[in-house]
């Protein structure tokens, strides 16, 4: 039993919700591994799980053009599989292996896929939220129709980052979609204790740009919502923020047994498993039967394995590379995982040189000159006169 | 060759780099239609349109954090502070972010960006808006920091900055926008990481960088009547630290003061001074000196502020103990 029920997303077709039912089985089965892990000592330091909220980096991923920026926090694996990210090298990096994205330098909280265009991975609370907000910037700024959606937890929006990027991106109308998984802890500490105003979405206010709230355990309502933010921005109307309301079904890290919440209250909040409210929608409305899901789940579980397989396999990086990676020297190139580790082709993104491209967007129109003045009056005056009636207009 | 002045070498440099690579933009506050606090960017924002020269609100973390996505995605923006005693805001941006990209990402990112403005005392402005910060940058790795002291330094080295695959912090002078000196025309570049033996000398070696250079040079003229030749070693660069020249030029004097604006506590001149002292030991004849900025923060009073500071005499008085030619 559900609280809820999903609204049908009448234009999304099968491929895409089995997709979507997919990728959230990944994610709980990957993380459900990297717990275990994680027990067994394979994984050490910060390892966040999203177990829980997998609706919100799913569903919006799905919406999403494979070339738009995703970027997130620390709690990323899921977005990092969302985008397409390899699940064997996702996990290599949490092993702190040669095998993972950054070749174990960076570990949980520091997951990069740059060829499927997701930018991090960040472990300073609101710390990704200006680089998004960049990003942002250098879309519009080369005019390239390019959406960055950047996720943060509601305890970033207490941050001083999170207000100064509203102001500039609601400014300059920057293509960006601020999306708030707010899933009522910030660590131990429920969003309402440190919070004046608690419904993030309200915030937006204070910025003159949009804001919405969706039903974050909903991967329909999730995408949805994301499609419509992205027409917005798509079509030069300024940014948004989207509070996601969401829930971990997890503590905060691996080291928090989470013992600030109610027992009754985790229950309560687990009946709105995303999961099974999607596989519910899906089998509802005769789009797949049980026995296709169960062949997704079965297959989702092996790769799962396999990827611990992968990543017990993949080496200790090589000491040499403490060295690497820090300062570019001259002619050095961009490291391509996926190349180095699985020796596969990949299309890496390639950012237009020095002259390329022309700069159209004026920030701020120039301001007229008195000569501008002068013939704007002149125009006015010529304006009236064809008129007849001698009588100005009450509008300039 | 052209007398310019500092400030105007710099506004040289952004020209005609936001001229040939259209990926340059400038941000800061009042970088536009103010034409620059320091008026550094005078004329940039006719000339290129108020998306590449963007007045920023006052929000040096947010404005800061903006610079490095756009890096990161393929622009090469260069980011205006105020002065350096404002960008402490941003600190968390150039230090977590800016200097860790590469690393985090395994090589995937790269982040190419300039981070400029004053640094070190402007005149009677007390402590909050004289600091010399630059040690503050040059302790993390995955930064490069400059600091030029001549109006021709400033523009070369600004130049290959904003050419750099990597995060570059730049002290300017906030006493040396006003400073004249010859700069050439059009492309002129000077490599980061290279220091620049600004005057010959056999007796003493003064390593200095920025606005210090200026008194160094005073007090190595004003030696040079009472017979003692004194070396300048302008290190222009902080980090990555041009060892070689520093060690090629003690070997040279066998003596060394490091002069630095900033705190004796943890200033890129202790770092010097270990340069020296596992690199050239055997040739030293005496124990380095370093003249710093007094270990206190700066006073309004002129005469307090003065006593603060390096000058001519402390170099002075510094040289002549290490060559023990004064009683000590």
């Amino acid at each position: 039993m559900h609280k809820g029920s999903s609204v049908a997303s009448p234009s999304l077709p099968k491929e895409k919700l089995l997709s979507m039912y997919r990728k959230m089985v990944l994610i709980r089965r990957f993380e459900e591994r990297a717990g275990q892990q994680y027990g067994l000592g394979k994984i050490a330091g910060f390892c966040h799980l999203y177990i829980g909220q997998e609706a919100v980096a799913v569903g919006a991923n799905e919406a999403m053009r494979p070339d738009d920026y995703m970027i997130a926090a620390y709690r990323e694996h899921g977005h990092a599989l969302a985008r397409g990210a390899d699940p064997g090298m996702v996990m290599a990096e949490l092993f702190g292996r040669t095998g993972g994205y950054s070749k174990g330098k960076g570990g949980s909280m520091h997951i990069f896929d740059v060829e499927h265009h997701f930018y991090g991975g960040y472990g300073i609370v609101g710390g990704q939220i200006p680089l998004a907000t960049g990003m942002a910037f250098a879309s519009r700024y080369r005019n390239e129709g390019r959406v960055t959606v950047c996720f943060f937890g509601e305890a970033a929006a207490n941050q001083g980052s999170f207000h100064e990027s509203l102001n500039m991106a609601s400014k300059w109308k920057l293509p960006v979609i601020y999306v708030c998984e707010n899933n009522r802890y910030g660590m131990g500490t429920a969003i309402v204790r440190t919070a004046a105003v608690a419904e993030i979405y309200k915030r937006s206010a204070g910025y003159a740009m949009r804001g919405e709230q969706a039903d974050g355990m909903d991967a329909l309502k999730m995408h949805d919502a994301l499609a419509d933010c992205l027409e917005h921005c798509r079509a030069g109307k300024g940014p948004v923020l989207l509070e996601a309301r969401t829930y971990r079904f997890r503590g905060h890290s691996m080291a928090d047994p989470a013992t600030y919440r109610t027992k009754t209250e985790v229950e309560e909040e687990r009946k709105n498993d995303p999961i099974p409210r999607l596989r519910d929608y899906i089998v509802g409305n005769k789009l797949a039967d049980d026995g296709e899901l169960d062949a997704i789940d079965a297959e989702v579980k092996a790769s799962c394995e396999q990827a611990v397989k992968f990543a017990d396999a993949s080496p200790e990086p090589s000491v040499d590379e403490l060295w690497r990676d820090t300062i570019v020297a001259e002619g050095e190139e961009d490291v391509r995982p996926r190349q180095r580790v699985l020796d596969a082709q990949v299309s890496w993104p390639e950012w237009p040189g020095p002259r390329d491209f022309d700069v159209r967007w004026e920030i701020e129109p120039k301001e007229p000159t008195a000569q501008d003045e002068k013939a704007q009056l002149a125009a006015r005056a010529e304006e009236r006169n064809k008129q007849g009636n001698g009588r100005a207009t009450t509008t300039v | 060759m052209p007398e310019i002045m500092y400030r105007e070498a710099l506004n040289q440099a952004l020209a005609e780099e936001m001229e040939r690579d259209r990926r340059v933009f400038l941000i800061g506050e009042e970088v536009g239609k103010y034409q620059g606090a320091f008026k550094v960017s005078q004329g940039l924002l006719d000339r290129f349109g108020s998306a590449r020269v963007v007045d920023a609100p006052i929000s040096e973390l947010g404005f800061t954090g903006l610079g490095i996505g756009a890096a990161m995605i393929g622009l090469r923006p260069v980011v205006e502070m105020m002065t350096w005693n404002f960008a402490i805001l941003a600190m968390d941006q150039i230090v977590n972010n800016a200097a860790k990209l590469r690393h985090m990402s395994g090589g995937q990112l790269r982040c190419p960006i300039v981070f400029r403005g004053p640094g070190g005392a402007g005149g009677r402005l007390s402590s909050q808006h004289s600091q010399a910060l630059e040690s503050n940058y040059t302790n993390f790795p995955g930064l490069k920091v400059i600091a030029p002291a001549t109006p021709a330094d400033a523009k070369g080295m600004l130049k290959s900055a904003i050419r750099d695959e990597n995060p570059v912090v730049m002290f300017e002078g906030e006493r040396l926008y006003a400073l004249k000196g010859e700069v050439p025309e059009g492309e002129h570049l000077v490599p980061l990481g290279k220091a620049d033996v600004k005057r010959e000398g056999k007796d003493v070696t003064f390593i200095t960088w920025s606005r210090m250079y200026y008194f160094c040079e005073q007090a190595a003229q004003e030696l040079q009547k009472e017979g003692i030749s004194a070396e300048i070693l302008d290190l222009r660069t902080l980090r990555p630290l041009d060892e070689e020249a520093i060690v090629a030029s003690v070997k040279k004097t066998n003596r060394a003061v490091v002069v630095e604006e900033g705190w004796p506590h943890s200033g890129v001149g202790a770092q010097v001074v270990d340069v020296i002292q596992s690199r050239a030991f055997d040739w030293l004849d005496a124990p380095v000196l370093r003249v710093t900025g007094l270990d206190v923060n700066m006073s309004y009073a002129a005469n307090l502020e003065n006593a603060t500071q390096p000058d001519a005499e402390k170099i002075k008085a510094a040289a002549k103990k290490v060559l023990y030619v004064e009683k000590q």
